[in-house]
């Protein structure tokens, strides 16, 4: 086959979406598809976006999945807003995403999936591929079903294994639209089917046809070209929030040589922290599944009585339920990591999809005065630092920290820069020594007002803790009021003297100026994004983005001040602002919320950003 | 001295009652049935014979929970119900630790049911002291999961109209392999119980039949009062016939797929007859009946009904991470961070 030299379209960036029934293999393709850019040097972030049903009824619109791409020869901060090239398996998914699509969009459909019922229960009245109304898209129209069964015949395959291997035709056609290599896919393909050999064969047969076709049809005119993206030198992989957050948790652990407990519930979106931890038993994790929420975090309360890195990790409800303990881990004092992977609410809510309101149930919903940390990671790949940092925090400080990530981050996947654990930053929790004469379970540092850490098992160190108030220092039961004055006092300057052991708060952008744009946790990727868009425009806007939330950072008031505008984004309806302005009674601090459990659109953000700045 | 967990480091000197006192005032009311518990928990600690930093007490909320605050051991003094879960907790990170579990029919049978049999069905290595005075005391008289049916409270001024669990019943529910009751007038057979528990690998729960002086007096003296125990309470022993009575007259047999009562010298009836008792049975088949049965047709069983052998969680646990360290190629943190794709830039 001679190959014609295609023209090339050089692209900055470029967004993926591969939507199909939720049997239809888009998690595997997009995965094939994002993990070539990777080899390619691109930099790129991934969400799969799934139902919350596991098989809902086939051809539905509940039961469409997808899996989107973001790569770029450029950092890339977001998933994406607007795609430019969707691969739309069935009706139901084209109709579902067909509002994401850029004008003028590639969108490669499978004809044979086109057929009257299946339009019909997407809720098409006419054929869309027929009706005209995709006149503004660039539709690529191909039988991928036909062609994939057409390709397999010669070895004998049954007619569903060889329509299940239709997502690699579609994939082998992405790879020609994208010039991308098909020998690292062969090569994955070899190692994840080691045990059913005829995979591999299928797959590779039906990859090869799909670019083979696209070639022959002339798929697209030009090759679609993303160059490598400049990135720091070293060694990279692609990771999930998920991933990072179990990891930093394990790197924690080794880092300040305290086993890890966790103890937790299955809970959507925060269950894989739960599984990839089951996995690394070889580190020495214990990782207990219990009964419910609560027993996850009291079991974790208790491991770390006894000297482990203990933490929960889970999703809003579960944090309803593990309120009454976090105060029992406030009461004793001990270091407890509470991972809070958010998710829309209240109550069930959206579980698939993601916000940022349980910041209000992080900061005070407990009974009595509770405070903890509360740290937010803001990147997928940043999971793995703030979950190191939220456990750092926590031994050294020997007081719960809750670690806010959401959905998106959590499933979301990024580009990591893998770091050595030498250089990680020092964890030193306050161990108290055997014997030692002068040990009180409630004396503490003078530094930083956190007691010591005496483990069961340790010579001349028997004591009780517990969830009544204690006396200061000796740590009796006590009701004395003073005491209690005095403990509440010190339970809460422990904690916001956490501000003297965490950065400055950043700021990109200058000091001063009209506008500030503040946001915390997981919508870095979109405000940062709007906000580099607004200095190409010219204009000047800066951007201060939190992950220290309780305590906030030291500078934290005086960046407020150089200010004439603060418009503070968040996914919820206004929960860090209204903190905020509790902390800094400002008239200036004006709010921008969204609560659709959707990420913040670029181009909202610089709406909002420009009108603040016309408006006198 | 009886084989006790060698798990847990042993002392190097006898202790004594002495060493497990608490320097804090027992707050509990005069004549309450846990001062008795505390004795025999005082004078059963040395006899197990571990460090005595190796002792680690877990409660929840209740009078009963209070409890760790007057053994001078390690301990936690918990959440309600949540005593279980935490105990679990401490034993899985250190299952080098004797863990024990002070708690009550309101804390571990309502609100930490959840919690109670879970840890009974993952055979945790926790010995739990469970004080069944059937009402709530430290609210002050409102009844409980145990309190009998029709029984006037604070918050049943008619009577109960629930059925109350029978604890033994539940615990072999839950696939328990240890079960023992006990009255809190005998401190001997609570320590010995104690101790079985303490030698048992697994969930031991020992109920005590624990008097209420102030909310539910006496709720235990119809059978475990002097005047009628010969005739309520049987008293089971590994290895001896079932029999009690003043004079050990009668005793119980298995008749059909019930047990029966019957009179040694009537109608043909000999010790030979009469039930053995085997508290190693793993078929908790007799174990059952014999935690169900109670006055007025039948008396109540006292002693160790269940202790079968089986594996336990935490030490399943200790395996898996054995077999891991021993077969992963990841051993540390580097390793596993740049484990399967990765790429140079």
């Amino acid at each position: 086959m001679t190959k014609k030299k295609r023209p090339v379209i050089e692209r900055e960036e470029v967004v993926v979406k591969f939507v199909g029934d939720s049997g239809d293999g888009m998690q595997l393709s997009g995965t094939m598809f994002s993990d070539v850019a990777a080899l390619v040097g691109n930099d790129l972030a991934t969400f799969p976006d799934f139902p919350a049903e596991i098989r809902a009824p086939q051809n539905t619109i509940a039961g469409v999945s997808g899996f989107q791409v973001h790569m770029g020869s450029s950092k890339i901060f977001t998933t994406g807003d607007m795609v430019d090239v969707l691969v739309a398996m069935n009706p139901a998914s084209l109709r579902a995403n067909l509002k994401w699509a850029k004008k003028g969009a590639t969108i490669l459909t499978d004809t044979d999936a086109f057929e009257e019922k299946a339009i019909e229960k997407a809720g098409y009245k006419k054929d869309p591929l027929k009706d005209g109304s995709l006149e503004s898209y660039n539709v690529i129209k191909a039988p991928i079903t036909t062609l994939t069964k057409e390709s397999l015949k010669d070895l004998n395959i049954d007619n569903k294994t060889a329509e299940r291997s239709k997502n690699m035709f579609a994939l082998g056609i992405l790879y020609y639209i994208f010039n991308r290599d098909l020998k690292p896919s062969f090569h994955y393909f070899e190692q994840k089917f080691k045990k059913k050999p005829e995979l591999i064969q299928i797959n590779k047969v039906v990859l090869q046809s799909g670019y083979n076709y696209a070639e022959t049809i002339e798929a697209l005119e030009s090759v679609i070209q993303v160059g490598p993206a400049k990135m720091e030198k070293g060694r990279y992989r692609n990771i999930t929030g998920n991933t990072g957050t179990a990891w930093g948790l394990l790197a924690a652990s080794e880092k300040s040589g305290r086993p890890l407990f966790l103890g937790s519930y299955p809970i959507t979106p925060a269950t894989e922290i739960l599984m990839e931890l089951a996995k690394h038993k070889s580190l020495g994790a214990k990782v207990f599944q219990a009964e419910d929420e609560i027993a996850g975090i009291c079991s974790a309360i208790g491991a770390s009585y006894a000297g482990s890195l203990a933490c929960t990790t889970t999703s809003g409800p579960g944090l309803s339920l593990k309120s009454e303990a976090i105060g029992l881990a406030v009461m004793t004092e001990l270091p407890l990591v509470i991972v809070d992977v958010q998710r829309g609410g209240p109550s069930t809510g959206l579980p698939t999809k993601s916000e940022q309101s349980d910041l209000y149930q992080a900061l005070f919903g407990r009974n009595g005065e509770c405070p903890v940390i509360v740290v937010a990671a803001s990147t997928s790949e940043n999971c793995f630092y703030y979950a190191y940092m939220a456990a750092k925090l926590a031994m050294e400080h020997m007081t719960p920290c809750i670690l806010l990530t959401d959905g998106y981050l959590g499933f979301g996947s990024t580009l990591f820069r893998i770091p050595k654990m030498a250089d990680m930053p020092p964890i030193n929790p306050p161990m108290a020594q055997a014997n030692d004469p002068e040990y009180k379970p409630y004396k503490r540092n003078p530094e930083n007002l956190a007691r010591q850490w005496a483990i069961p098992g340790t010579e001349g160190l028997r004591h009780r803790i517990g969830g009544l108030e204690k006396e200061n220092i000796m740590g009796t039961v006590s009701t004395d009021p003073m005491n209690h004055q005095i403990m509440t006092d010190l339970r809460a300057g422990k904690v916001e003297k956490v501000a003297e052991y965490i950065p400055e708060q950043e700021i990109d952008g200058d000091p001063t100026g009209d506008l500030l744009v503040v946001s915390w946790g997981g919508t870095y990727g979109a405000v940062h994004s709007a906000v580099e868009q607004m200095h190409k425009e010219g204009k000047r806007v800066s951007h201060a983005h939190f992950h220290y939330i309780m305590p906030l950072p030291k500078n934290t008031g005086d960046i407020l001040k150089g200010f004439k505008k603060i418009v503070v984004c968040e996914l919820n309806s206004g929960q860090f602002v209204n903190y905020l302005r509790m902390k800094f009674p400002m008239p200036n601090i004006t709010q921008f919320n969204k609560v659709q459990g959707l990420p913040f659109m670029i181009n909202e953000l610089t709406n909002k950003f420009n009108q603040l700045l016309e408006e006198k | 001295m009886d084989f006790v967990n060698m798990t847990v480091e042993r002392s190097k000197v006898q202790l004594t009652k002495t060493d497990f006192e608490s320097d804090q005032m027992v707050k509990w009311c005069p004549g309450c049935g846990a001062h008795a518990i505390l004795a025999a928990v005082e004078r059963v600690f040395p006899k197990i014979g571990y460090r005595k930093e190796n002792f680690c007490i877990v409660s929840g909320i209740g009078c009963s929970s209070r409890f760790p605050y007057y053994v001078n051991t390690y301990g936690i003094h918990g959440i309600h119900g949540r005593a279980a879960a935490i105990s679990t907790g401490v034993k899985i990170a250190n299952p080098r630790l004797s863990v024990w579990m002070a708690t009550g029919d309101g804390d571990s049978l309502a609100i930490g049911g959840n919690h109670f049999i879970h840890i009974i069905r993952r055979n945790v290595d926790i010995n739990i002291l469970l004080f069944n005075n059937q009402i709530y005391g430290l609210t002050k008289g409102q009844y409980s999961p145990t309190t009998p049916m029709g029984k006037v409270t604070k918050t049943s001024p008619q009577g109960t109209i629930e059925h109350p669990f029978t604890v033994g019943e539940l615990v072999m529910g839950a696939q328990g392999t240890f079960f023992a009751r006990v009255p809190d007038n005998n401190i001997n057979m609570m320590t010995e119980a104690m101790f079985e528990a303490a030698k048992h690998d697994g969930t031991s729960i020992v109920e005590i039949m624990q008097n209420c002086i102030i909310f539910a007096d006496k709720a235990h003296n119809e059978v475990t009062g002097k005047e009628v125990k010969d005739e309520t309470m049987l008293v089971v022993k590994n290895g001896e016939p079932m029999v009690f009575g003043k004079n050990h007259e009668k005793g119980l047999v298995l008749r059909d797929t019930r047990l029966e009562v019957v009179e040694i010298g009537q109608n043909g009836i000999t010790i030979d007859d009469i039930l053995v008792h085997d508290q190693y049975s793993q078929d908790p088949g007799i174990h059952l009946m014999l935690a169900k049965i109670a006055p007025p047709n039948y008396p109540m069983v006292f002693g160790v009904i269940r202790s079968a052998m089986f594996p336990t969680y935490d030490d399943m646990v200790e395996e898996q991470i054995k077999y891991a360290k021993e077969t992963s190629k990841i051993r540390n943190v580097d390793d596993l961070l740049n484990s399967g794709d990765t790429w140079e830039i």
